[in-house]
């Protein structure tokens, strides 16, 4: 019979374990893992670029549900455990589920320390820990408005700045008068306390807070009190002071604690059969806080659980990066002044470059590295060695390039690395390793590395080590990017797709997946919407439109609201409407009961919570009254927004009036890769906002001046400038040459200011502005497919196209089933 | 009236006749409606059909309206998959809906059992 193996904990460091114990002996026991938090394993590391935006959560999973089910692995989500009783060998959750035990491991991480300031226990305070707290955060984030963070340690930057990221004010209270005390000296914290102010976030240091002040109603925070009095605003408040290892289940079963749970080199606990890793540990008088050293611990309570020999856990030097988009930072060792030692310090304020080393008896004990940190990995290693760099000392400071005079070559850093030279510092993973690995299983990408190794699978900063030592083995068939699948369903790029669409004359949906070898049997939600788009686009006349590859608002005509019913928005072209416009549609609320009407931020007016079934009816009556879709739903043109311009204003240059009506009524009903806003505003005063449009025009006296590529939703930019054009007419070839050239090229959901990007905004100017003959050919394209494409969607579906859609298939009556 | 409510109700054992196949189109769906329950009816690309309650275990978003893919729907409020055969969702959600058993009948019809809304009856009372 399998010996049973109970696990306490579903954190990074039991996570390991199990890896390594399935990976050299995958039948020795059943595994049963009782996790608190209602999820599987995660990498917490990535929470900061969950809540900044770089990441999704789907993205930072270790083990979905489906390794568990591989692996036989019973995961009891959301069950803590809440008594281990060492003489029965079993364990019982708080819901009262038990199991028994051959093997224990406790792996309960640790606590974020809350300080107990009156105000501390308010709705609004958060800790920083586990993807609860990120959500909190991000729903907190939405109503913007101010955060404090408590403590300018790794956590509480990081916090701090996905916050700012968010939109939120920032301040950051920190105790002591530099930033990340433990891992900086004062100069690197400094440079680090100018570069976040300088992205706008608030910085006290030397702050001590007395008391969280709450809102008149106990409902919330509202601001924090120092110590001084001082008072600052806040509706979160997040604390990030420290953590302290969670032992206090294994104290309760009498396992011998102090700060942590103590163990042995084997990571045995003082009960034979009950090991602990990961941050509940305290080993040797230490604790930790990094996963490094808890990979080492995972490590070596596998080989015991195999019963296999090995050196057991030992303490050693640990590195530590902030994983803040755009700030470089390294530290590692012991960077402390001392009698005995010297430094060597090496500032470049142009640039922004610190670098400091702290030498004793010839050898580097701490490095901290700010604004360049490609080295950080070497001087680790010379730490971990011991090297003696009598030798080299002169040069030492710039890094292995010069050490010792060699050659200076970006590569020759990574080039003279020593086979054992640690790469990914949280998984431990060495050079030779990874190439190894990429020479004997033909590894070509990161994905591939990072699957087999795990280096830089964890917190990503040693990726672009990875890649170096990718494009040196590998040579010139490394191509660092390469662009990643459409999606699971598929190898193939949204380009790659797009270009073998049009080379194969692939002309439906089946047709695609066939020659193209998808890998699922009818693609997914992610790939079916675009492939129709891209079939949409490429053969407007031959291509039969599959609804079923919509989302419902462009298969209703309609956007669905939270509660399943839809909202209506009819074309205002330009913004413009009439007194019986408005009868029209006021007679259209009271008929069908609308509860909401409203007018949008693109200048026309929704009515919003109209029952799916009323669609067709409340459409016929709109269309008598000669309104038609708005494709408030679609990717397709939304709105042309536009000014009052020379019919009414003082100012106006142009009719940017009727321009934007002319442009929207030509190019209405158009499919595009994402939504396509348009304004026209009648001088640079620009009331119309065209200037953080996907197009806009800003009419000057001398003509239009034709803008692109601007944002205002969840990315705010300012437009480039394509070009001046003299006449109405031109202004209008040269928009749509532009838009049918993002047609052609777009993926599915870019708007158009992240593929201006990705081509070059020269590029696009290039074409549209100087190349004469392409324009043409892109307008002249446009104009083919609109034949197809401009016909109202609802006056189809009132003369009573896809009925199914809009009315249920049966009724039954409540008897029926009786 | 409503043509196909004509189908209603036409029992034959335990299963309901809720109409034919073709009503559904390939790759969609179609609710059914008793009282307050909803049900989304499948049909799949392979031509087999699924019931589940039309009720996001997220935040309750009418599956019926999502894309279908393979056995699983995506809803179309926040992108959750839900298993048409299971009605679980899948990957890193957690959650499930009733599922209602459902098959197609000798002249292509499209039955649903009755007992499962007994069940359902039973629970609600
Ligand atoms: C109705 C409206 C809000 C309002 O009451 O004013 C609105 C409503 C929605 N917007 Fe918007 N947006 C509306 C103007 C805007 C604007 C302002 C504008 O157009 O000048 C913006 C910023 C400009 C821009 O698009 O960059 C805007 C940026 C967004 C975004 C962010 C897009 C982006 O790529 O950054 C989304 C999300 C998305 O599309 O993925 C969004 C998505 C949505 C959705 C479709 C959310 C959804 O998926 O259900 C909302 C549909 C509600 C409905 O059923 O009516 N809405 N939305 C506005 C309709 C305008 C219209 O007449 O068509
Ligand atoms: C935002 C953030 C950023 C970080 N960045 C870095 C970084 O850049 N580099 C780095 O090296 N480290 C970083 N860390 C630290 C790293 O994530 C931790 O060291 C590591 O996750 C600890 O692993 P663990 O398995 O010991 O515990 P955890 O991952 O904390 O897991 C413990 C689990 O046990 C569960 N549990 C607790 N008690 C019970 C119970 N009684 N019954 C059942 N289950 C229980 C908890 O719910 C939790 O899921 C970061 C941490 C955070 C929070
Ligand atoms: S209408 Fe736009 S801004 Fe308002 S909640 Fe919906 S998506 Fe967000
Ligand atoms: S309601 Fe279905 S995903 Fe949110």
């Amino acid at each position: 019979m399998k010996k049973r193996l109970v696990i306490i904990g579903n954190g990074m460091a039991p996570g390991r374990v199990l890896d390594e114990l399935f990976e050299h002996a995958p039948d020795l026991y059943d595994v049963t893992i009782f996790n608190a938090e209602p999820r599987v394993n995660y990498d917490r590391i990535m929470l900061s670029p969950v809540l900044s935006g770089e990441k999704k959560y789907e993205e930072i999973i270790i083990h979905g549900d489906a390794w568990y089910v591989d692996h036989g692995v019973e995961l009891l989500k959301g069950e803590k455990v809440v008594n281990i009783d060492r003489d029965a060998k079993t364990v019982t959750s708080e819901n009262g589920v038990t199991a028994e035990y051959d093997k224990l491991i406790v792996a309960t991480g640790s606590l974020p320390i809350v300080i107990p300031v009156p105000g501390h226990d308010l709705p609004g305070v958060l800790t920083y820990r586990d993807l609860d707290d990120v959500t909190a955060m991000l729903l907190a984030a939405k109503s913007g408005g101010k955060a404090v963070v408590i403590g300018g340690g790794l956590l509480g930057l990081e916090a701090a700045a996905g916050l700012k990221e968010r939109g939120m004010d920032v301040t950051v209270l920190h105790l002591m008068p530099t930033l990340m005390e433990r891992q900086l000296d004062a100069a690197a914290g400094h440079l680090l306390q100018s570069t976040l102010e300088a992205r706008g976030i608030d910085i006290k240091t030397g702050a001590n807070t007395a008391e969280i002040l709450p809102q008149p109603n106990n409902k919330g925070v509202r601001a924090v009190r120092l110590e001084d009095g001082t008072e600052i605003d806040a509706d979160l408040v997040v604390m990030a002071v420290g953590i302290r290892p969670n032992a206090q289940l294994a104290k309760d079963a009498g396992l011998k604690t102090n700060r942590g749970i103590l163990v042995d080199p084997q990571m045995r606990t003082s009960d034979p059969d009950i090991y602990a890793v990961g941050e509940c540990v305290e080993f040797d008088g230490k604790v930790y806080g990094l996963v490094a050293p808890l990979y080492q611990m995972a490590g070596v309570t596998a080989r015991e659980l195999m019963g296999d020999a090995n050196d057991g856990f030992s303490d050693s030097a640990l590195a530590t990066k902030l994983k803040v988009t755009g700030v470089d930072l390294y530290s590692a060792g012991d960077f402390a002044d001392g009698e005995t030692r010297e430094e060597i310090v090496l500032r470049d304020a142009a640039n922004g470059v610190y670098k400091r080393l702290v030498l004793e008896d010839d050898k580097i004990v701490g490095v901290v590295l700010y604004g360049d940190t490609a080295d950080g990995g070497w001087f680790f290693q010379q730490i971990k060695d011991g090297t003696d760099i009598s030798g080299m000392r002169d040069t030492l400071i710039f890094g292995p390039a010069y050490a010792g005079g060699e050659a200076l070559d970006p590569m020759a850093a990574v080039a003279a690395l020593p086979d054992d030279a640690e790469i990914c510092g949280c998984n431990g993973v060495c050079k030779g390793k990874i190439v190894g690995a990429i020479s004997e299983k033909g590894l070509s990408s990161l994905d591939d590395v990072r699957a087999h190794t795990k280096a830089s699978a964890s917190c990503g900063t040693c990726t672009g080590l990875v890649e170096q030592l990718m494009s040196l083995t590998l040579g010139e068939a490394f191509d660092p990017d390469a662009v990643s699948p459409m999606c699971g369903c598929t190898d193939l790029s949204h380009d790659d797709v797009r270009r073998l669409i049009k080379a194969k004359e692939l002309k439906t949906i089946p047709a695609v997946m066939q020659t193209l070898e998808w890998k699922s049997s009818c693609g997914c939600a992610k790939c079916r919407p675009a492939l129709n788009y891209y079939l949409v686009c490429d053969w407007p006349d031959e291509y039969a439109d599959d609804y079923q590859s919509r989302f419902i608002n462009e298969r209703a005509h309609a956007n669905i609201q939270k509660d399943g019913t839809y909202s209506v928005v009819p074309r205002m072209w330009g913004g413009q409407t009439s007194s019986s416009e408005l009868r029209a549609i006021a007679d259209v609320v009271d008929k069908f009961n609308i509860p909401t009407v409203k007018v949008t931020g693109g200048q026309r007016i929704d009515m919003l919570g109209i029952k799916k079934e009323d669609l067709p009816a409340v459409w016929a009556d709109l269309g008598k009254a000669g309104f038609v879709s708005g494709h408030a739903y679609a990717k397709g043109l939304r709105t042309v927004k536009t000014c009052v311009g020379t019919d009414w204003c003082r100012f106006g240059t142009q009719d940017s009036t009727g321009l934007g009506v002319r442009i929207e009524k030509f190019m209405w009903g158009s499919w595009t890769p994402a939504k396509v806003k348009m304004a026209v505003s009648g001088c640079p005063r620009n009331c119309a906002e065209a200037t953080c449009k996907d197009v806009g025009v800003i009419c000057v006296d001398s003509g239009y001046e034709i803008h692109f590529a601007g944002a205002a939703g969840l990315d705010i930019k300012g437009t480039e400038v394509l070009g001046l054009v003299k006449t109405e007419t031109q202004a209008l070839e040269h928009i749509v040459a532009l838009v049918q050239m993002y047609r052609e090229q777009g993926h599915y959901l870019e708007r158009i200011y992240k593929w201006a990007k990705r081509i070059g905004y020269d590029e696009v100017r290039r074409q549209i502005m100087d190349d004469a003959e392409k324009r043409r050919a892109y307008f002249d394209r446009f104009v083919f497919s609109q034949k197809f494409a401009q016909v109202d969607p609802w006056s189809e579906r009132v003369s009573g196209k896809d009925k199914h859609e809009f009315k249920p298939m049966a009724t039954l009556s409540l008897q029926a089933a009786e | 009236m409503n043509q196909e409510a004509d189908h209603m109700n036409a029992m034959t054992g335990n299963w309901i006749s809720l109409g034919a196949l073709d009503d559904i189109p390939l790759r969609g769906a179609r609710r059914v409606v008793r009282g307050d329950l909803a049900i989304a009816v499948f049909r799949t690309g392979d031509d087999s059909v699924r019931a589940i309650e039309d009720t996001c275990p997220h935040r309750k978003g009418p599956l019926s309206q999502g894309i279908v893919h393979g056995d699983c729907v995506t809803c179309p409020l926040h992108n959750w998959v839900i298993s048409l055969e299971t009605g679980v969702a899948q990957g890193a959600d957690e959650g499930s809906v009733r599922t209602f058993r459902v098959r197609v009948g000798k002249s292509a019809e499209v039955l649903l059992c009755a007992d499962d809304l007994d069940a359902d009856v039973k629970c609600r009372a």
